[in-house]
């Protein structure tokens, strides 16, 4: 019944700082049996050499959704997603705001920025991982993303 | 506390599936219609100075009569005022140039319609969990801070 979206497993880009996170987000999309290649950035530099393919990360895959959190190093995750939105070629990309902030400030400047959606980590596990399937359910099953690239 | 859910739909059929699927989804939505771009708009413009009648979500068809849907998607992403609202388009079209357009004028997601009658009973189960459920809505009115 699971609809077929596109040919080979989905690209996801986690960019986030706390290791405890990234697992938890691993093991949700896991559990919820949502096949993705869970690529991670931990500051918004590293983030933006990934998807702008620079250095290291010259082979890296165009992901099909980046989640995003706002409290980052180096380079903080409301001028990571400023950057994503101003580059034509980049701004296609869904990117989902997650993140501990429930601060109507950053909420309203994220959908000024034109992130695409915004979602609060909730604190307790059981809840985590069914906003996890709820993410992967919408936006890696039902949600019709831009093709990554032409293949044969 | 009720959603609030501007679905711009010319088909009468369609806007009774997604009204009878919301309810099957037990969302507490109430449902407004606008048949094609202009009166979308007219709609949006009356909530600008009543902020209660702003919508939370729109859901947005792209072929429409007297304003096409890509037409309404950069009017609502223009306007400093209703640009925050989630805009996602729902429509039957699949085509590559239709999805790139709408994530290019921000949409901020894109769906096709099923024509199966269950599959898109999912579909709208799925934008109420997500959208309705999961997601953190910008405030409406700003006046209530």
């Amino acid at each position: 019944m699971r609809p077929i979206k596109k040919e080979g497993i989905m690209e996801v880009l986690l960019v986030e700082d706390s290791p405890g996170d990234v697992r938890l987000t691993r093991e949700a999309f896991h559990h919820a049996e949502i096949s993705v290649r869970l690529n991670v950035a931990v500051d918004g530099v590293e983030a933006m050499a990934f998807l702008k393919r620079e250095g290291e990360y010259a082979e890296a895959s165009r992901p099909d959704l980046i989640l995003l959190d706002l409290n980052l190093p180096k380079m903080d995750g409301r001028e990571v997603l400023a950057l994503i939105k101003q580059d034509l070629n980049l701004k296609t990309i869904p990117t989902v705001i997650l993140t501990t902030s429930e601060a109507e400030a950053d909420i309203t400047k994220s959908y000024e920025l034109q992130a695409n959606a915004y979602v609060s980590k909730p604190g307790q596990l059981d809840a985590f991982e069914s906003l996890v399937k709820s993410i992967g359910d919408f936006w890696l099953t039902k949600a019709k993303l831009p093709q990554r690239r032409q293949s044969g | 506390m009720s959603f609030q859910v501007l679905l711009i739909e010319d088909s009468p059929g369609d806007a009774r599936l997604t009204r009878e699927a919301f309810q099957g989804a037990n969302s507490a939505v109430e449902l407004h219609v606008a048949v094609d771009g202009l009166e979308a708009l007219a709609f949006l413009d009356k909530g600008k100075t009543a902020p209660v009648r702003s919508p939370d979500l729109i859901l947005l068809d792209l072929n429409l009569p007297r304003m096409d849907g890509r037409e309404v998607l950069a009017q609502i992403k223009d306007d400093e005022r209703l640009r925050t609202i989630p805009t996602v388009v729902l429509t039957t079209s699949e085509a590559e140039a239709d999805i790139v357009t709408s994530y290019q004028l921000q949409a901020n997601a894109y769906l096709s319609k099923p024509v199966e009658l269950d599959a898109f009973e999912a579909l709208v189960a799925s934008i109420s969990d997500f959208w309705l459920a999961r997601v953190t809505l910008p405030q409406k009115n700003l006046a209530d801070g």
